[in-house]
């Protein structure tokens, strides 16, 4: 008992980082509901537009359709950007979030993971009814929500580098757009083809697979790239 | 001469840089010039013509090169990105930014020649080959790096935040280009693979040999060029950049 550890009551390991980010960004974004529903009116009218533009033939539909719902997901996550640091960075709340105890890549997950729960786990849910205007059906609508939960996770990680890098420019929106859409590609091709491969009897679970890698992966190295870009930003 | 008496960090000042790049740059561009003269009599006068695709082939000695430096210098450009987030080196970032254009300028004539190609060899512009689409998305990555830099105001924050996208992006090019190739040889069978290439004869080996040696040489002399040009910018109010403007003038 001769050794005096003075330790802080507060536990600041990664973990509890993680929980408070995720609780106070959930909170955040539960108080501003209209916000959350713009975002999904804007994929469900992104959606109806394509009939209308390409004609209703139902054969053309169910082959455009896993495609078409998997592109309207990845703008409409796109759309919802300026919240996950904008808002913090402006009022200079995320500079004291550097600052805190808490390690900054925890607090990020955390931060991501809030995003994801507000908007991409919503747009999943609600894919499968948007499916029907396609005439997809059983088997298929299971598999593309199930790719949209997958991978939705892993758009919101790589927007967060996105917008952690053009924190505070001018150009930031469609900047954004330019820096993250082509980093998409690999979570496009296996989304959608995954819907491809069960619209044509085979099994989707090897794409179901690998877009859970790539979740794991960028469950990794999103969160560590998106802190190093905060601190670039704050500096 | 012992190793260890070289200061290895005396030219990752840019000041003593600006001195050796001058000189990197005349050399190789004196180089590249015989190289792609040579490359370019061999492979559109010696090299006899191709029996299947008649002439056309011939844009191959500008084409292959070309799709071949840009992708090695985005490697490059991450590698002096890494170096300069990790070393905290301006020189280093600055090579980075002169190497971009470079690379977006070789994928640009790789797409484009291999359009020109495409059109008598497959009938068509534009397929969405494996190497196609990647190459084009190569050419996204490339300008959303420049993008970036460009949007950012100050130097050292431009650096650093364009350091990591590159590195977020050479990652991800090779599973870029595998989910590619992959969504590729599942939607459609390919009616023509690039794959498969046609064992070449010797002549034509050596004349794109002689180019790629060519372009090599181009891109490190252009290259060179232009980090002087940015050093001098960014350095301009430093003592010794003062004084070669006044010596110039």
């Amino acid at each position: 008992m001769s050794k005096a550890v003075v330790r802080s009551p507060i536990d600041h390991g990664a973990w509890p980082g993680i929980a408070w980010a995720l609780r106070r960004d959930l909170r955040l974004a539960l108080r501003s509901k209209a916000e959350l529903g713009v975002q999904l009116l804007f994929y469900i009218i992104v959606v109806t537009l394509f009939p209308l533009g390409v004609g209703a033939d139902p054969t053309l539909l169910r082959a455009l359709g896993p495609g078409v719902l998997w592109v309207a997901a990845l703008l409409a996550s796109l759309l919802s950007l300026p919240r996950q640091f904008a808002a913090d960075f402006a009022d200079g709340t995320l500079e004291q979030i550097a600052l805190s105890a808490y390690p900054l890549p925890a607090l990020i997950s955390g931060k991501i993971l809030a995003h994801w729960l507000t908007t991409g786990v919503p747009l999943a849910v609600l894919s499968p009814l948007l499916a029907l205007q396609f005439g997809l059906d059983g088997n298929e609508l299971v598999v593309l929500a199930a790719g949209l939960l997958l991978g939705t996770p892993t758009l919101s990680l790589l927007v967060a580098i996105g917008a952690a890098l053009t924190l505070g420019l001018r150009a930031g929106g469609a900047l954004l757009a330019l820096l993250i859409l082509p980093l998409y590609v690999p979570i496009l091709i296996f989304g959608a083809g995954a819907v491809e491969a069960s619209r044509a009897g085979l099994a989707a679970g090897g794409e179901l697979s690998v877009l859970g890698a790539a979740l794991l992966a960028a469950a990794i190295g999103a969160p560590l790239a998106s802190a190093a870009a905060v601190r670039i930003a704050l500096d | 001469m012992h190793l260890g008496s070289i200061n290895w960090f005396k030219f990752a000042s840019p000041a003593s840089f600006f001195a050796v790049a001058e000189r990197l740059a005349r050399a190789f561009a004196v180089l590249a010039i015989p190289l792609a003269a040579a490359g370019l009599w061999l492979g559109l006068v010696v090299a006899p013509t191709d029996a299947q695709q008649g002439d056309a082939y011939r844009i191959i000695f500008i084409h292959v090169p070309a799709a071949w430096m840009s992708m090695f210098i985005y490697l490059v450009m991450a590698a002096w990105c890494a170096v300069s987030l990790t070393l905290n080196a301006r020189l280093s970032a600055m090579m980075a930014q002169a190497l971009a254009p470079t690379g977006a300028l070789f994928t640009v004539i790789a797409l484009w020649t291999g359009a020109l190609w495409g059109r008598p060899a497959w009938g068509t512009y534009w397929a969405w080959d494996a190497r196609m689409t990647s190459e084009l998305i190569l050419l996204f990555l490339y300008l959303g790096y420049m993008a970036l830099r460009h949007a950012i105001d100050e130097p050292r924050r431009a650096d650093r935040a364009s350091a990591v996208l590159a590195l977020v992006g050479a990652v991800n090019v090779p599973i870029i280009y595998f989910s590619v190739k992959w969504w590729n040889t599942l939607h459609q069978g390919a009616t023509v693979t690039l794959t498969a290439a046609p064992k070449m004869a010797s002549i034509m080996l050596t004349a794109m040999l002689l180019m790629t040696l060519a372009a090599w040489f181009y891109a490190i002399a252009v290259v060179m060029i232009r980090v002087r040009a940015i050093i001098l910018e960014r350095e301009r109010r430093t003592g010794w950049a003062g004084a070669l403007a006044g010596a110039v003038r």
